[in-house]
């Protein structure tokens, strides 16, 4: 096995093109324990965290790209970013403890392509978008079309994420992520839910994205619960047809951490809760 | 195969080594330095027995390649006491009995040391969930935590 740390874009992608059996190194929180269990033999390890900009969390149109090296616990410091964005903030939070958070990253996250990835849900609800690299150049592709199944993605050989790109952040908007676990920390979704919602003067729901983690082979984006709160107010009445559209639209498998019917109705029980916390964001009230 | 030459600093020192592209940090602080102090409990960033920090930030050594660390600052267990004065936390540590067979302990240092660089003052809570990811398998955690917030009362105290 060999080990690079490229400069620049340019010099990552041709010695990720030019070798089979090469794989990208962010925080490493998932590569390094594939590479000791020997789930992985790579020839080569492509470290991306020298190249310009990777490490950076910038002010783009309103929203904010943060470079695919950025850790979780640097968005965490970043006041803008937490301000305009804390479910996908409070989502990366959540991976692993302390030390995992000095290191692990939203790319990483949702490349290694988990169902239970916890970042995920929260960004298909922001509506984020990752910037791809490759031989071919740069392409956008929405994040909810980056994985394709259980550690699978929509990345061709030589291509990575530079870049995820969080859209600007409407007035009156807000978002949380939150995922049920057996313990209070360092443990794997359940169930995870995502919500971002935007309202108007009277606190009626104008846009919502719900989406949904480890309750399927991928994120699932529950569009039939968008369209259960929108142009209503989030009393009890629509609270339960969102937790019902949630549990309607979850596919769980049955397994030691949860059965598909637990599932199903944790996923409403955390839309429902999620829902009440975006709201409140989103109506100024808390943080 | 021809193993990496890493040039970096190690608790203040500048340090220079060879290492194969496989192997983690935590490999070559016991295996190639002989900085043994930090330790291996599982090696796939569970326990927290190989905390160090990189850059003034906590992580995992065993989720980390050694050739990682060219060009960055490392500290480790063996950088916390100044000579022969131990640490305050070190010294709590003994006071308070918050150690048993010891394993967990110099993980436990390195984590405690870096909430308390950043949060002089941290609840019970904070200090729980800051240390969430350093198992001990002896002493229940209970004095561990109590040792901490006893440390930063004291520091704060002090300065
Ligand atoms: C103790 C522990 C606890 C954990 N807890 C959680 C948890 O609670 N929730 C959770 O969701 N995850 C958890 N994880 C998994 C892991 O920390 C996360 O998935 C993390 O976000 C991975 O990011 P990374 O930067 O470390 O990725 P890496 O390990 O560097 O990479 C992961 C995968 O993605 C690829 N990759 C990385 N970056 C890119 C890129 N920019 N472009 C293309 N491919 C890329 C790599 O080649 C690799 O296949 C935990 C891991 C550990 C060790
Ligand atoms: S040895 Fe690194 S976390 Fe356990
Ligand atoms: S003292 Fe034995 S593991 Fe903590």
């Amino acid at each position: 096995m060999r080990f690079e740390a490229p400069r620049s874009v340019e010099e990552a992608v041709t010695a990720l093109a030019g070798q089979t059996g090469a794989h990208v190194l962010a925080g490493g929180t998932d590569l390094l324990v594939k590479l000791r269990a020997e789930m992985i033999e790579p020839d080569l390890i492509v470290d991306i965290k020298r190249i310009a900009g990777m490490r950076e969390i910038a002010a783009e149109e309103g929203g904010w790209r943060i470079g695919a090296a950025v850790s979780g616990a640097e968005m965490g410091e970043h006041a803008g970013l937490v301000a305009d964005w804390p479910g996908v903030v409070e989502a990366a939070g959540l991976i692993g403890s302390t030390q995992v958070q000095g290191r692990a990253t939203l790319a990483g996250n949702l490349c290694n392509a988990s169902p239970a990835a916890d970042s995920v849900p929260a960004m298909v609800a922001a509506g984020a978008v990752a910037r791809i690299v490759g031989p071919e150049g740069t392409r956008d592709l929405a994040v909810i079309d980056v994985p394709k199944g259980p550690g699978k993605t929509a990345l061709e050989r030589g291509e990575f994420i530079a870049s995820i790109f969080l859209p600007a952040r409407g007035a009156r908007s807000g978002d949380a992520y939150l995922r049920f676990i057996p313990r209070t920390e360092m443990d794997i979704a359940v169930v995870g839910c995502g919500i971002s919602l935007s309202l108007d003067e009277a606190g009626r729901v104008t846009a919502a994205r719900v989406a949904l983690g480890a309750v399927g082979p991928k994120v699932i984006l529950v569009e039939a619960a968008a369209e259960a709160i929108k142009r209503r107010v989030l009393d009890e009445a629509a609270l339960s047809d969102l937790a019902e559209a949630c549990s309607k639209a979850a596919t769980p498998i049955d397994d030691k951490r949860g059965t598909v019917a637990f599932r199903r109705h944790v996923a409403g029980v955390l839309a429902r809760r999620a829902a009440v916390i975006a709201e409140a964001r989103a109506k100024g009230e808390t943080a | 195969m021809s193993r990496i030459h890493v040039t970096t600093k190690i608790n203040g020192d500048e340090t220079e080594f060879l290492c194969e592209a496989e192997a983690t940090l935590l490999d070559v602080l016991r295996d190639e330095l002989g900085l043994t102090g930090t330790k291996e409990g599982c090696g796939t960033g569970d326990c927290g027995a190989c905390s160090v920090t990189v850059d003034g930030r906590l992580v995992c050594s065993c989720l980390m390649l050694g050739a990682e660390a060219e060009g960055r600052e490392i500290t480790t267990i063996e950088g916390m006491a100044t000579g022969e004065t131990l640490h305050p936390l070190q010294k709590k540590f003994i006071e308070m009995a918050a150690l048993q067979c010891g394993i967990c302990t110099p993980g436990i240092l390195v984590a405690a040391k870096s909430l308390l660089e950043r949060n002089p003052d941290p609840s019970e809570e904070e200090v729980r969930y800051w240390l969430a990811g350093n198992l001990c398998r002896c002493t229940g955690y209970d004095k561990i935590i109590r040792a901490v917030l006893d440390t930063a009362a004291d520091m704060r105290r002090a300065s």
